[in-house]
């Protein structure tokens, strides 16, 4: 018996441009403020702009930017929502403020569904908000969508960038594009990540603050993109797109 | 309409299982829906009769709905997915992602939210045949 959705995918990604997968070994990093921030500002900067928080069991996107109710319509297949303008599909939608426990196989069949389904039309960039770690929607994403591209976000801990080296040795062996790596919550002028990612053969895309007006900017997109975290991270946006 | 998008995902694969098994014409599609996604058949077989063209022209549709089975990973228990006992909004939900039911659904015996779904998720392609 065949599975017919993976067969689509690409055929419902085949108008986006950009397909970039914010992604690192370990929680905790910032990923989901990196995707949306990137999101927000490629918004800004007058792209066509999807955000897909792929990360099901832990989402994390509506509360950065603020949504109250960002529910996709049904149109032969489904719509994503329009937020802050830009397409937006988050798993909370449907599992509303209840734990969704899921085992791999299970968010396995959950990210399949929604890629299968979900008419993203006409984009720039589809920014895809990873789970955590190196599993199945990694590998998922890696086998099912064509011409993805991986942004990595590690913090200045080895604890994070072990698990990041891991991912980036993975990256390389299956000769998936890496666009680089941003070191997030930097507190010192310490080079040890700059260094290893480019003795790697990564490309180091620069380093964000460590800023503690994030946290009160959650919800608040106008405060969020006023943060240095964000200045910053539009001043690296523009080296890579722009 | 959801059905829409999975109707095409099948006639995409359907295109693609002829072309790699040499068929000039598509005559029978068997497909297999789970219970759980609770997809209307009457939408689903007209979108695939709307959708289908060049060697899937002729084809016939037999469309068979599988029962939801679920068991408890945490003690055994196997019971049946009933739609009845969840509202609208839950039953939409796993509609459209059927994996939501780990949202909303627990073991009737246990409790645990910790259950496989044995069969009757999503759309399957049973068989595909056709004239050489």
């Amino acid at each position: 018996m065949l599975d017919p959705r993976e067969n689509i995918i690409n055929k419902r990604l085949e108008r986006v441009k950009h397909i970039i997968a914010v992604s690192s070994g370990k929680g905790g990093v910032g990923k989901s403020l990196v995707a949306s921030t990137l999101a927000l500002t490629l918004t800004r900067k007058n792209f066509g702009v999807g955000l897909f928080d792929a990360d099901f069991t832990s989402p994390s996107t509506h509360l950065i930017l603020g949504v109250k109710d960002a529910k996709p319509k049904e149109e032969k297949g489904i719509i994503p929502a329009q937020v802050h303008g830009l397409k937006y599909v988050s798993m909370v939608a449907y599992s509303k403020e209840n734990t969704l426990p899921l085992r791999g196989v299970d968010a396995s069949n959950a990210l399949i569904e929604l890629f299968a389904t979900t008419v993203w039309g006409e984009l720039d960039f589809l920014i895809i908000d990873m789970p955590p770690g190196i599993s199945d929607a990694t590998l998922d994403v890696i086998r099912l969508v064509k011409g993805i591209k991986f942004l990595i976000v590690t913090t200045p801990s080895t604890l994070a960038f072990e698990t990041v080296k891991k991912l980036l040795k993975l990256l390389a062996e299956l000769k998936v594009p890496v666009l680089g790596v941003i070191e997030n919550m930097k507190m010192n002028k310490n080079e040890f990540i700059r260094q290893n990612v480019t003795d790697a053969g990564f490309h180091f895309l620069g380093w964000l603050p460590f800023d503690p007006k994030v946290e009160g900017s959650l919800g608040d997109i106008k405060a969020l993109l006023e943060t240095d975290f964000a200045k910053r991270l539009a001043e690296i946006i523009s080296k890579i797109f722009l | 309409m959801h059905e829409w998008a999975l109707a095409e995902a099948i006639i995409s694969s359907v295109s693609q299982i002829a072309e790699k098994e040499g068929l000039k014409e598509v005559r029978e599609v068997k497909i297999k829906v789970g219970e759980l996604q609770q997809v209307e058949i009457d939408i689903l077989e007209f979108a695939l009769s709307e959708l289908k063209m060049d060697k899937l022209k002729n084809a016939k549709f037999i469309v068979e709905t599988v029962k939801a089975e679920l068991q408890c990973r945490a003690c055994g228990q196997k019971w049946v997915f009933n739609k009845n006992e969840l509202d609208e909004e839950k039953t939409e939900a796993i509609h459209f992602v059927p994996e939501t039911v780990h949202a909303y659904i627990k073991c009737p015996r246990c409790g645990s939210p910790d259950f496989e779904i044995l069969q009757g998720r999503g759309v399957w392609l049973e068989s595909v045949r056709g004239v050489k």
